[in-house]
């Protein structure tokens, strides 16, 4: 699998004493197919160099064929963790086109599934965050909490990871009967555990000292790199989407921007534990309030969106996506960008990995929280 | 600053540029010799103060390439679309990747999707397609692959 050119490309460059070492495309700490090539000087590494591809499909070259309400649904391939946040986005961005107002009660049901499914991607992260430093427990857990939204997911969206859900005008259909009541068993089950998540990891020394002081990234950096997401806010840059530029009903709701200033990985770490409790909290001021009324504005059989350009930016589990589109009028898009999170976050990785340890490494890249097809797309 | 004051500004700065209607923010077009130069005044300076670039992309109008550049302030929060027209057939354009790092990647990507060249950029090399690729742009309006082509 490896590139051949790479390597030789790479030990050719490399003075005396360098050795490169190939992270991937298979290593189970990158979660996916990510090819890192490292340059070490003994066990301190030198330089960082991704090289990505492995899961490109040209979701963009994809969606220049197809129609307005068709393209949605290859994105949920992108960022699989986040599928309804991605749809969400670009929901928005053809309703922002049409100009088409949506009802109440398809914003609330859009705002309730985005912050289950942000939680649902933060307990995915912490279990193999775990894992990839050598705790095989922590998993199991994160999965008995991420299983009981897996299964609300499904009785209303038919999905447990590609939801589809969200479609230009509201959601697709009316959420489960079931729903309201699920949720609330939800929220009961993960009071009554989220204090098993500090006492295992994050109270626990080992675990702290590998993570303090490991992939220091600066304010300053973070913003010249495209940080966004936990990755920016552990370095204390203001960066959520939802409070600077809010959308759906994100104005009216009380949560707050959790913001760390120790820059490392522990501070993306508790950024993360810290964003869930703040979606509970979104989840719980709207799972009784979802007012009655449609689910979906009416819209034509077959959108066109006028001669222009729109672009929507949303904050997923992972940081900031953006969905420019180019319309000429017709009733595909001329020309599709999907500004992810996991591309600007992975960027940095050389950066913050330079003159650390290789061992450090799964570290930093377990607080990035990459998803490849994102990076990829 | 809202766009009104920001479109006043600019146009203060350089009474040069033309700006393109509709959008939400403000559309700004450049000329490819003068784009270097603008771009640090407006990382540079401190009422402007653009430090975050969020989004770098490349949209083929068959006739011309379009760069955009998606430029925000993290303290004053107002946005800038910055567009340069290029040449199809001998895109150059001069990197802003020492001004903004992200923009290293994002123009790699470009670099290969389209075709762009990025002068003066620090590395620029395939970065999503696999070694060897040569030539064609699969991102430009032309691109025909007659093995894998999905016709959809």
């Amino acid at each position: 699998m490896y590139r051949e050119t790479d390597i030789i490309q790479s030990a050719d460059q490399s003075p005396e004493g360098d050795m490169i070492i190939n992270v991937g495309p298979q290593h189970p700490a990158t979660h996916g197919v990510l090819h890192l090539v490292i340059t070490l000087n003994g066990e301190t590494i030198k330089k960082v160099e991704p090289h990505l591809g492995y899961i490109h499909r040209s979701i963009e070259k994809m969606c220049e064929s197809l129609s307005y309400r068709q393209f949605i649904y290859v994105t949920s391939r992108m960022d699989y963790l986040s599928a309804h946040i991605n749809n969400h986005a670009c929901a928005l961005c053809v309703e922002k086109g049409l100009q088409v107002e949506i009802p109440e009660r398809a914003k609330v049901i859009r705002v309730l599934m985005d912050e289950l499914t942000r939680i649902a991607s933060h307990e995915l992260w912490w279990g193999a965050m775990a894992m990839d430093l050598g705790a095989f427990t922590p998993f199991f857990h994160a999965f008995r909490e991420r299983e009981t939204i897996n299964d609300i997911m499904e009785e209303t969206c038919g999905a447990r990871l590609t939801m589809n859900y969200m479609v230009p005008g509201g959601v697709m259909h009316d959420i489960h009967p079931n729903f309201q009541r699920r949720v609330k068993e939800f929220l009961q089950l993960y009071k009554s555990k989220i204090h098993e998540y500090d006492e295992l990891v994050t109270g626990n020394i080992i675990f702290q000292n590998r993570m303090k002081g490991v992939g220091m990234l600066s304010a300053e950096d973070a913003i010249s790199y495209g940080c966004t997401g936990p990755v920016a806010r552990g370095s204390g840059v203001s960066s959520d989407i939802r409070k600077v530029q809010p959308y759906e009903i994100y104005d009216k709701l009380e949560f707050d921007e959790v913001l760390e200033t120790g820059c490392d990985s522990f501070a993306r770490y508790l950024i993360r534990i810290k964003e869930m409790n703040q979606s509970i909290r979104i989840v719980e001021q709207l799972i009784d309030n979802i007012p009655e009324g449609d689910f979906q504005a009416k819209t034509k059989a077959v959108l066109k969106l006028p001669k222009g350009e729109f672009y929507t930016r949303v904050e997923t589990a992972r940081g900031e996506l953006g969905v420019y589109i180019v319309s000429e009028g017709g009733t595909t898009p001329y020309r599709i960008k999907f500004r992810s999170p996991g591309f600007s976050n992975l960027s940095v990785l050389d950066k913050i990995a330079r003159g650390g340890k290789i061992g450090d490494l799964i570290a930093m890249m377990g607080t990035l929280d990459l998803v490849i097809p994102d990076i990829d797309r | 600053m809202t766009n009104e004051e920001l479109k006043a500004k600019l146009t203060e700065m350089h009474p040069e540029a033309s700006f393109e209607e509709g959008g939400e923010w403000v559309n700004m077009v450049c000329s490819t010799g003068d784009l270097l130069s603008l771009m640090q005044q407006l990382r540079q300076e401190p009422s402007l103060s653009f430090d975050y670039l969020f989004c770098l992309t490349c949209v083929d109008f068959k006739t011309q390439l379009t760069m955009v550049y998606h430029l925000t302030s993290t303290s004053f929060r107002h946005k800038l679309v910055v567009k340069v027209k290029l040449d199809p057939k001998q895109p150059e354009v001069e990197t802003v990747s020492a001004i903004w790092r992200t923009a290293e990647f994002l123009e790699r990507e470009v670099y290969e999707m389209f075709g762009v060249n990025f002068l003066h950029h620090p590395d620029l090399r395939l970065l999503i397609l696999p070694d060897g690729w040569e030539g064609k742009n699969p991102m430009r309006k032309d691109y025909e692959d007659p093995v894998n082509m999905i016709k959809l």
